[in-house]
């Protein structure tokens, strides 16, 4: 119950983040993007800002190894990229490109709006299920189904 | 410096903290597009529809609080959204993450992997609005 609260929390938090930036507004979003028309580089404000937390944060947590709970984190590889990286890569920016929304802001704009979000994020759900599972199959028949835990790199 | 770019490192400052915290307290990184998908894939998580959860209850509180849907996103079509749904959902897939994964955590976690990610994702979206702006799409 304290677990879920704390991520609750983190998720709330990393909302009012998105939502105070103005990331949740297709229409920044899009204008970020537009370099060349009329360029609104405000957003590089947003990455900038979470990077410099996250930056620090990290390497300490990467030194101290545990969570509070005293479990081990759970870290993506960093290395190499391969081909999943890049042509998943080029396929969200172009999903990313036609809408100005992210995930993120696709749930924050759920608790804001109705059947369109409720759309975006149905078409989200069933192309990432629909495609890890399609990928599994093609290149990995032996591996395990369940990676819970593993592969939350995402 | 203008409110707008305080907004933006405000912003970006509470995202970050988020991030750090989840790896602190849970040992996860804060990736939306991993966090959604793997919470439909193995339901008994719950921290992760604990995470989904607080994500929309922003939504909801600024609705509350009277803020309106963003007039982008209520004009744009919805075969526009749904496209570009699936494509979200089947690149996050294959990247293994998306802006907060590979962006926020990834360049934070000094992440050759998300490096590589986000300039492809950056670069893909910024041509794609170019495109779509120069064909009158948007």
């Amino acid at each position: 119950m304290m677990h879920m609260a704390i991520t609750f929390f983190c998720g709330l938090l990393f909302g009012c983040g998105l939502w105070i930036s103005g990331m949740a507004n297709p229409a920044n979003v899009l204008g970020f993007l537009d370099v060349a028309g009329h360029w609104n580089p405000i957003l590089a404000g947003v990455l900038g800002g979470a990077v410099a937390v996250t930056l620090p944060g990290f390497w300490l947590l990467r030194r101290k190894g545990r969570d509070a709970s005293g479990q081990a984190l759970h870290w993506p590889s960093r290395w190499p990229p391969d081909k999943g990286l890049v042509i998943g890569s080029t396929l969200f920016g172009m999903g990313w490109g036609l809408s100005g929304v992210c995930p993120g802001p696709a749930l924050v704009l759920l608790g804001l709006d109705g059947a369109k979000a409720v759309l975006l994020i149905t078409c989200i759900a069933l192309g990432w299920l629909g495609g890890k599972l399609a990928w599994e199959r093609l290149y990995r028949p032996a591996a395990p189904a369940d990676t819970h835990g593993k592969n939350t790199s995402s | 410096m203008s409110a707008a770019w305080l907004a933006a490192l405000g912003g970006g400052v509470l995202i970050g903290t988020a991030a750090v915290l989840l790896m602190a307290f849970e040992g996860h990184i804060l990736g939306v597009s991993g966090i959604l998908g793997n919470a439909l894939r193995h339901p008994t998580s719950h921290w992760r529809w604990a995470a989904l959860a607080g994500l929309v209850t922003t939504g909801v509180i600024a609705r509350m609080a009277g803020a309106a849907v963003p007039e982008q996103f209520a004009q744009t079509g919805w075969l526009r959204l749904a496209v570009s749904g699936l494509l979200i959902g089947l690149g996050t897939a294959l990247a293994n993450g998306c802006t907060s994964g590979h962006g926020v955590c990834g360049l934070g976690n000094r992440s050759g992997r998300s490096l590589v990610a986000v300039t492809i994702f950056m670069g893909v979206a910024i041509a794609t609005v170019f495109i779509s702006r120069l064909e009158g799409w948007a």
